[in-house]
């Protein structure tokens, strides 16, 4: 049997996937704890003995590895642009399409100030943009001087107008900081190009990043390619909702990742207006777009979750008094490795994740405002109407686990009350109960078949009430 | 190096026709036009302008309200770092029969540096730009032949 190696380096846990290319079936799995702080091979040498044991009768042989890290905090990025709503907003989106966690985002000329700050905040790369192609080339110059004079140690991935592109290039070899300069975050006014910057961050990735956060064996060992886990999962993503050569995609689709310290969402479709009368306005956002919610988690985040939902809303949900919410919110940020024992305390952790659920995917949504004018009532729509999305994949321990995901899953969707958001109206819930979704991702480049086939079978429906998990059929 | 210019209809004006005809004139007379289209902000324009690095601003008005949506855009593009940029409007800007001297010396005031009645043709507005466009480079100093390809 040929196998595929897939090995994802999370912050907490180490999971390695073994599958069977020929069979296209996932043979097994196995986790333990990430060790970044003494040697990462350690926890991997612990993932892959215990694979290596289930596998013991078999006569298999590896022909590829592939590899994904989000280990030592993740892919951290500082992005800075000229207008806050331009260029800084497709600076950020570029750095969350890239897998990328926020550190800070930065408009106009930085200050000695904002220097230091991003100084502080001590990012792993800082994205410069600024300046359609042939527009300003002021801002972007100036922030290059300004941060690259200061901060040496950091790369650069410079994104702006490429005017400035040959001043940009003197500037970082003057100052001796590793760089790379590529093609504009947004060429022309309100389009975004994220693939080019992207690339380069994933590159810089690699070739700097990976080292620093000691993963250096692993790319000397394992994989030349590592790319940072959220990457795969939107990898994942855009496969799935838009098929292989040979297979029809599942379409318009959402994936949202509730973890025990961010809520994720991935939206891989069009999101144009499907309302009448709506129009566009400012950034068209992108196919595959990726929000992290850093105040809704349900371990870490659960205190800074309570503060942005609001105990009344907690309160609807779960049905505690506000007492209790306070309690157990405060509890859980201090024990993140807290496990929900009884029915109450599951519950509980179920309406905390709906309450992620609802305000994430009110974050990631676009907006539709109603101007009264003299001919007639018009709408603006800005971000993406996910109208279209009739897919929602959940993944995280709370849904794995939850013997009722769909009910967590709908607080996704629009409600009456607050119908200028542009959340999916109508939709099939799955889940990832087998954590599959970074390493289908893993395989999306190189085995986008594989991929797809291994989605298809192990995302499974979510019963609304205790049925049986029904897989989806193959189109 | 073409003159950069943002165009747009303001306000919760949604007339397209005329903002497309003046995208075709402007571009085929060789300038480089971002186009912001109907229902247009003035902060939607002045954000284009400041990261487009635009030397002029067209602002149309059909409905009638222009003088409204106008107000205060100057002070605006003064505050937001932007105030060399040329100013101009044009279009049905107010309501009723008022007289036109009056109407034009209003905007003026606001800021505009020219201001067209309804029916000008965009040659009109095109040559006064141009013209401008050559004047602003003289006086910083600079040389103005071969600058913009738009002539």
């Amino acid at each position: 049997m040929e196998c595929i190696l897939l090995i994802d380096f999370g912050s907490t846990y180490t999971k390695v996937t073994v599958v069977d290319r020929n069979n296209q079936r996932i043979v097994c799995s196995s986790k333990t704890r990430t060790t970044v702080e003494t040697d990462i091979m350690l926890g991997y040498g612990k993932a892959l003995a215990k694979v290596q044991a289930q596998m013991a009768d078999a006569e298999y042989e590896v022909i590829d590895c592939l590899v994904c890290s989000s280990a030592a905090g993740g892919l951290r990025m500082v992005a800075s642009g000229l207008v806050k709503q331009l260029t800084a907003e497709a600076a950020r989106l570029v750095c969350l399409g890239s897998g990328a966690k926020m550190m800070g985002v930065f408009s106009q000329k930085l200050t000695s100030g904002d220097v230091t700050r991003i100084e502080a905040l001590n990012p792993d790369i800082i994205l410069l943009s600024g300046g359609t192609d042939g527009g300003n080339n002021e801002c972007i110059i100036h922030n290059a001087k300004k941060v690259s004079g200061a901060i040496g140690h950091i790369p650069y991935v410079a994104a702006g107008n490429k005017n400035a592109s040959d001043d940009l290039e003197a500037i970082f070899e003057e100052n001796g900081v590793y760089y790379k300069t590529t093609d504009n975050v947004m060429p022309e006014l309100n389009q975004i190009q994220i693939e080019p910057a992207r690339d380069a961050i994933r590159k810089i990735f690699m070739e700097k990043i990976i080292e620093a956060k000691g993963l250096g064996e692993v790319k000397e060992k394992l994989s030349k390619e590592i790319i940072p886990t959220p990457m795969a999962v939107l990898r994942a993503a855009e496969l799935l909702a838009g098929g292989t050569d040979r297979h029809k995609g599942w379409g318009p689709l959402l994936v949202i990742d509730i973890g025990g310290a961010t809520t994720d969402v991935h939206s891989a479709c069009d999101g144009y207006p499907t309302r009448p009368g709506a129009v566009m306005k400012g950034l068209v956002e992108p196919f595959l777009k990726r929000t992290v919610e850093g105040d809704l988690g349900m371990r870490v985040s659960a205190e800074s979750l309570k503060e942005s939902v609001g105990l009344m809303t907690l309160n609807e949900l779960s049905g505690e008094p506000y007492e209790y919410i306070e309690e157990r919110c405060s509890m859980l940020s201090g024990n993140i490795d807290m496990l929900a024992d009884t029915e109450k305390e599951v519950s509980f952790d179920e309406s905390l994740a709906a309450a992620a659920v609802k305000v994430a995917v009110d974050r990631h949504a676009g907006k539709i405002e109603s101007v009264y004018t003299p001919l007639g009532t018009l709408f603006y729509q800005t971000g993406k109407d996910l109208s279209s999305v009739d897919t929602i994949i959940g993944t995280g321990g709370v849904l794995v686990h939850s013997k009722n995901p769909a009910r967590i899953l709908e607080h996704s969707l629009l409600e009456e009350a607050k119908s200028e958001w542009l959340r999916p109206t109508k939709s099939k819930f799955m889940v990832d109960g087998s954590y599959m979704l970074s390493a289908a991702g893993l395989l999306a480049e190189r085995y986008p078949e594989l991929s797809f086939k291994l989605m298809n079978d192990y995302l499974k429906e979510a019963g609304r009430n205790e049925d049986e998990p029904q897989e989806r059929k193959m189109v | 190096m073409n003159a950069v210019l943002v165009m747009g209809v303001i306000g919760a004006d949604c007339h397209s026709v005329g903002n497309k005809i003046l995208d075709h004139a402007f571009s085929e007379a060789g300038f480089k036009v971002v186009n912001i289209g109907v229902l247009s902000s003035q902060e939607d324009f002045i954000n284009a302008a400041i990261e487009t690095g635009a030397d002029a601003m067209l602002v149309s008005s059909l409905y009638g309200h222009g003088e409204m949506d106008c107000r205060g855009l100057k002070d605006k593009c003064v505050e937001s770092g932007i105030e060399d940029i040329l100013l101009y409007v044009g279009g049905n800007l107010v309501v009723g029969k008022q007289d036109w001297e009056d109407v034009k010396r209003r905007f003026f005031e606001m800021g505009f540096d020219r201001v067209y009645p309804p029916g000008t043709h965009p040659d009109t507005a095109i040559d006064d730009l141009t013209r401008d466009l050559r004047l602003n480079i003289v006086l910083k100093g600079g040389r103005t032949d071969g600058v913009y390809s738009a002539y």
